[in-house]
């Protein structure tokens, strides 16, 4: 018997599209190795919980403690370590997301565990844990196999598509073993950022734009089209634009910015270098709106429209409007 | 103020990786540079050692004889010296990170900086698990790094924000690009590297438990489809977007 543990991360107190994710996968590794599957939530969770069940844990485990409401580095670290000691896992499941690369590896070295980061497949042979993870950019997958118990690895967001499969899994508190006075880092501020779009990263529809947008003024128009393909489309940018301050680096899509896997992916303006092509090449799929019929991103892109950005973008906001609402 | 940089050899980011029938990689013609994160980081590390007025910056690496030539790249950009720490840890950062680890715990610097990745491997990893091994306080993704009353001040990029840590020294942060771009090393400083000490260890990290069994090439995409020019072609791509492709 080998359970399955899958580490949640939470948004205004509710699992995040990501936990279901990572909920989904660790039921069907749990499934493969013949144990359970079992959800461990940090900080405040309530009674959103309850949801980790519908999406296959057959226990929730509820680590709640007043210094934990946000994510803090070494208290997370602390109560995770805290609650696999003594715990027999054979795979610890977290999301790839801003959180989970900063806690994955904290806990991989405390507890002395190989980590796999960023899968985009799990699967296991003979008992051990196989991941498929993208590496040089996503221009090589390896296969990789995680020869230690509990194998400790990273779910790459919107690879794993959360389904339903209810179980009737229980919420159990339990107690968080954290001692605030040991941690050393302390949060000064948090600058900037309503942060309420996804991260780049994370978002399951991303607008790009790159040097071809011509103006940092001319975002707007990318704005539009975002807004208008719903709450969880985010921006992103070529390097070209970063480099010039048009846009901050944490939006920049590629191998020196982030890799992203969403459904959907707009490069607007954006040539299809490869590194920039290293960041993306694994969406779902991938438009291309560039004024230069021979752009190395038609190469890439399923779907493609020839011409100045300026006129396409508000035609195309406009028609996806016209189709959503109709 | 003495700060710790860690280097990888990567191959350059313009590089196709082709995969041999033997499932290596095909090195013919690949050239090899120092991970780009990591220059960031060792910007970073230069210029607080010259804020400070006194210190040094040492560049490590963890990997085989021909990191060498990476470790030679960073003193020429302005490290005093340089580690190499020779062990084959393939893909596993849980053994790179105890490599880099004991030499810290032997050094005792001020600061260890690390590119946020490296961008062969791109597991976002090792930084944060050498710090933990060697029981140091922890940032990732610093844009930048100050020093401030005996702390290390962070300004980190989170999900639509910037968080501003404070973390006591000694202390580990991993960097990610910021505003500072890394210096190119100098014909001065490329003649002058050449006399600065190089160390090679031999590293006993451990077996590497993360075991590649394959690696393919990514499956190609399937040829895409120019649906027409200008705007006039939108509601066609509208159409295959929502009936073909189903995303929206
Ligand atoms: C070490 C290293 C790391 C790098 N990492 C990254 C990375 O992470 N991400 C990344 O993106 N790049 C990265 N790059 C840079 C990369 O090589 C390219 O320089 C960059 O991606 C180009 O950005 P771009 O496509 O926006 O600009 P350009 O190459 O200038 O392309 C602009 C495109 O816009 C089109 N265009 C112009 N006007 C219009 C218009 N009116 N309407 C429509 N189309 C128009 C042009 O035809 C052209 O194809 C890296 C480079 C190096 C050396």
């Amino acid at each position: 018997m080998s359970n399955v543990l899958a580490v949640i991360e939470l948004k205004d107190g509710a699992p995040r599209r990501v936990a279901n994710e990572v909920v989904t996968a660790a039921r069907a590794l749990a499934d493969a190795l013949g144990g359970e599957a079992h959800a461990l939530v940090v900080g405040p969770g309530g009674a959103a919980l309850e949801s980790l069940a519908r999406h296959g844990a057959d226990a929730v485990f509820d680590c709640a403690h007043e210094a934990l409401a946000d994510y803090h580095a070494e208290g997370y670290t602390q109560a995770v370590a805290g609650f696999l000691d003594g715990r027999d896992y054979g795979a610890v499941l977290f999301g790839a997301t801003g959180q989970g690369k900063d806690l994955a590896p904290r806990v991989a070295g405390r507890l002395g565990l190989p980590l796999a980061t960023d899968a985009t497949a799990l699967g296991s042979e003979s008992g051990s844990v196989i991941v498929t993870r993208p590496v040089y950019a996503g221009k090589a997958i390896a296969t990789v196999a995680v020869q230690a118990t509990p194998a400790l690895v990273s779910l790459r967001p919107n690879v794993f598509t959360p389904v339903e499969d209810a179980r009737a899994g229980a919420v159990h508190s339990v107690p968080a073993a954290v001692d605030p006075g040991s941690w050393r880092v302390r949060r000064r501020e948090v600058l900037g950022g309503s942060g309420d779009r996804p991260d780049v990263g994370e978002a399951p529809i991303v607008v790009s734009g790159g040097r071809g947008m011509q103006d940092p003024s001319n975002w707007s128009l990318l704005e539009d089209l975002r807004d208008s393909l719903g709450p969880n489309a985010s921006l992103g940018a070529s390097r070209a634009v970063v480099d010039a301050g048009w846009r901050p680096h944490s939006e920049q899509v590629g191998q020196t910015g982030k890799t992203v896997s969403p459904r959907l992916y707009f490069a607007v303006g954006i040539s299809g270098a490869i590194q920039h092509l290293a960041g993306m090449r694994t969406a779902g799929t991938i438009v291309a709106i560039n004024k230069d019929p021979d752009a190395p991103i038609f190469k890439v892109a399923d779907y493609g429209i020839v011409g100045d950005a300026s006129e396409i973008l508000p035609r195309l906001a406009e028609e996806i409007r016209r189709v959503s609402a109709g | 103020m003495n700060i710790v940089v860690c280097v990888k050899r990567v191959p350059d980011t313009a590089a196709r990786i082709k995969i041999q029938p033997d499932g290596g990689v095909d090195q013919a013609g690949l050239k090899y540079v120092v991970s780009p994160y990591d220059e960031y980081a060792l910007e970073a590390a230069l210029r607080l050692k010259e804020a400070a007025g006194e210190g040094t910056v040492t560049a490590l690496s963890v990997g085989d004889a021909a990191s060498a030539e990476q470790l030679r790249s960073a003193l020429a950009m302005g490290a005093d010296d340089a580690v190499l720490l020779k062990a084959d840890v393939g893909m596993d950062g849980l053994t790179t990170a105890r490599a880099i680890a004991s030499e810290i715990a032997e050094r005792a610097p001020d600061l260890v900086l690390f590119g946020v990745k490296a961008v062969d491997g791109d597991q976002q990893q090792v930084g944060l698990m050498a710090a933990e091994l060697a029981g140091l306080p922890a940032a990732s993704v610093a844009a930048t790094v100050d020093v401030e009353d005996g702390a290390a001040v962070c300004h980190r990029e989170v999900e639509g924000a910037v968080e501003v840590l404070e973390v006591p020294l000694p202390a580990a942060v991993t960097v990610t690009k910021g505003e500072k771009d890394p210096r190119y090393p100098s014909l001065k400083g490329i003649m002058a590297a050449k006399r600065k000490p190089l160390v090679e260890k031999d590293a006993a990290p451990g077996e590497a438990r993360l075991a590649v069994r394959s690696l393919a090439e990514p499956p190609a995409r399937p040829e895409g489809r120019v649906v027409g020019e200008g705007a006039d072609a939108v509601p066609e791509l509208v159409r295959l977007l929502r009936e073909e492709a189903k995303v929206l």
